[in-house]
């Protein structure tokens, strides 16, 4: 069983990757790896009430979501979107849970709206305007590929182009040393059915028995075990190399997701 | 979309643990709602907090699980024999045919509201005993059910707030339509906790009384827990005319907000009129609405709205919320299973604690239950983030 689709843009921001085209160049071998802290884009997208209010994880997934739009040329607003992310966002959460700890329970509104898992959801529909329809994922470490399922199930089923976004931030200390994420990650692409303009690759998602491929690069296999979003990396390694070939990507317990890429030049 | 058979459903929430407790309290218009006095809760509000969660033991190989969240879902699971019948749909279908859809809001985040109590006073550090992945997390609940039921097909937890649970049936769907999965044990679970309730009082959308939905008076939600679950299979043509399918998920985005409603409700509209699309129905069609209906004077006015625009004034509709309270993320599951007892037993059930219905809302809202056979109904989901979701549900016959 093969679920079939075309990557028609890509977006990517992380420790050491800027953006697709910077990220190509470190993930195909042709620039060295230097991890350096994600530094996240202000959503100058979003209007400026709402763009005080968000925090890290609403910056990291509309910056990606919105390159990976732009690099597809596709019109955001009638497109379904599929956000998949290990954890929602850690600092409200810390500020939430230090709060109920205290006998004053002084819980802020605005924060606690902002706490739900689909805040990035939400934001990029009131950024782009768009009413389609929008889900909010999480499977722990195995994020990317559920969300990954879920966008090319929607592509075979109803054979319409998604925005699909994998993020994750970090939780601050102490909830740090229970939930190890080192750094902020996205990787955003914009699936459809057919070949259009900006098609990079065919790719076939398939589920497997077979195990996890490895990054060949140290600090790029530290960054992969590290973040469950950059569990990918191996996908756009190859997707970067224009390549074709064939990989698997890290899942649950009992399975992984093999990937065949086709590209498109 | 192809119609798909709920196969087997349970239901617990404070009106009951299982169906035939739920359906008793529908039927006698019996409430779960109480004054809080949950752990240690001093807001002034109702709850509707579920017998019994405390003391319900997860399976000794799964003691990484334990939280009030995961104790909930084993307690949920183990009613109406759902059990055997996911053992009995594993054995038809093979164990990594069946995907594992689970929708919450909150997940076991309490433990972490716990741990920030017990901090090491000079380190700061959170308990030794405290585990995140599989008790926080949003994935826990899923990861849970798929893991005690035996399941090794694709699996996920869906946290779109309120509309979370509801939207489980639609990623079911594909998968199965697609091909990737033959069957899907969807469902919701949501427990209380300290985030919830102070974090729904600090935007003062919690009602002191117990909630009424479409109330002239009513001034907010009462939260309530549960954990609901269905077995989603493609439905075949030999299925029984008594048999309850999903006929249609409709999903929307309001574009709007993260935390008030579209005030004419045209993402409800629109995640509505897509369900009777993909179900291939006319408004006409639909003989019972279950609501959102959270009792806030936002929600109910713009669902309203956006209800009477596509149905006009004379499709009855309820909500069940004012008996169960707002179950946050597992609402969309409960009333989904409420919409299959509703169906089963050709009976509407009527608004709880609601005295006078706001003249000024013009759906049709009905207070007493109401006896007649029920061919097609839908049931409303609508979460922070402008995230909405309808699903509608029918006879096979």
């Amino acid at each position: 069983m093969k679920l079939p689709g075309y990557v028609a843009g890509i977006g990517v921001l992380g420790p050491g990757l800027l953006n697709w085209p910077q990220a190509a160049a470190v993930l195909s071998g042709r620039q060295p790896y230097a991890a350096e802290p994600t530094v996240l884009p202000i959503p100058s997208m979003l209007p400026p009430a709402e763009r005080r209010r968000t925090g890290r994880v609403v910056k990291l997934a509309l910056g990606v979501a919105l390159e990976a739009t732009a690099r597809a040329d596709a019109d955001p607003a009638p497109m379904p979107s599929v956000f998949s992310s290990s954890g929602g966002d850690g600092h409200i959460c810390h500020e939430i849970c230090q709060a109920l700890a205290l006998s004053t329970r002084e819980v802020s509104p605005t924060r606690f709206s902002n706490s739900v898992h689909n805040v990035a959801a939400g934001y990029w529909s009131i950024a782009t305007g768009s009413m389609a329809e929008s889900n909010a994922l999480c499977a722990f470490d195995a994020s990317f590929v559920a969300g990954l399922l879920d966008a090319m199930t929607r592509i075979a089923v109803d054979r319409q182009r998604v925005l699909f976004v994998a993020y994750d931030t970090e939780y601050p200390p102490p909830l740090h040393a229970k939930r190890p994420i080192p750094d902020a990650l996205g990787i955003a692409m914009v699936l459809t059915p057919e070949r259009t303009a900006t098609s990079i690759a065919r790719i076939d998602v398939a589920l497997t028995d077979e195990g996890a491929d490895k990054m060949p690069d140290p600090g790029l296999e530290a960054l992969r075990s590290a973040i469950p979003a950059a569990r990918a990396l191996p996908l756009m390694r190859l997707l970067a190399c224009g390549a074709a070939g064939r990989v698997v990507l890290d899942y649950l317990d009992v399975s992984r997701a093999a990937v065949q890429v086709e590209p498109c030049a | 979309m192809k119609p798909m058979l709920l196969a087997e459903f349970t239901a617990t929430s404070c009106i009951g643990s299982g169906l035939a407790p739920t359906l008793a309290s529908l039927d006698k218009k019996r409430s779960g709602l109480t004054h809080c006095d949950f752990e240690t809760v001093r807001i002034d509000t109702h709850i509707g907090e579920v017998p019994g969660v405390d003391a319900q033991r997860l399976p000794a190989e799964q003691r990484l699980f334990d939280c009030r969240n995961n104790r909930l879902a084993e307690l949920a699971l183990r009613q109406d024999g759902f059990l055997d019948g996911v053992d009995a749909a594993a054995a038809r279908w093979g164990r990594r045919r069946i995907g594992v859809f689970i929708g919450t809001s909150t997940a076991g985040i309490m433990q972490t509201e716990l741990a920030y109590r017990a901090r090491d006073p000079v380190s700061g550090a959170l308990p030794v005993d405290f585990v995140y992945g599989t008790t926080h997390n949003s994935f826990s609940v899923a990861d849970y059910v798929r893991r005690r039921c035996g399941l090794e097909g694709p699996a996920m937890a869906v946290s779109s707030a309120c509309a979370s649970s509801a939207k489980v049936f639609g990623t079911a769907r594909r998968m199965i339509e697609a091909g990737l999965i033959d069957a899907a044990l969807v469902g919701g679970t949501d427990s209380l906790c300290l985030t919830t309730l102070y974090g729904f009082h600090s935007l003062q959308l919690t009602s002191p009384a117990p909630c009424r939905p479409f109330d002239v008076a009513r001034d907010g939600i009462s939260i309530g827990e549960a954990a609901a679950f269905a077995l989603l299979e493609r439905a075949s043509a030999k299925v029984g005319g008594d048999s309850i399918l999903l006929y249609g998920v409709g999903e929307s985005s309001d574009a709007y907000h993260m935390s008030a409603p579209h005030p004419e409700g045209l993402g409800a509209k629109r995640a509505m009129q897509a369900a009777l699309t993909a179900a291939s129905l006319e408004p006409g069609d639909i003989d019972y609405i279950n609501l959102h209906g959270t009792g806030t004077p936002s929600n109910d006015r713009s669902e309203s709205q956006a209800v009477t625009s596509i149905f006009g004034p004379t499709t009855p509709c309820s909500s069940t919320k004012g008996a169960t309270g707002h179950t946050l993320g597992a609402a969309g599951a409960l009333e989904a299973v409420i919409c299959a007892l509703a169906i089963r037993n050709g009976m509407m059930p009527g608004g709880v604690h609601t005295t006078r219905v706001d003249p000024t809302l013009t759906a049709h809202y009905i207070k007493e239950n109401r006896h007649s056979p029920l061919r097609r109904v839908l049931s409303n989901s609508f979460g922070f983030g402008g995230t909405n979701c309808s699903l509608i549900f029918g006879r096979a016959g």
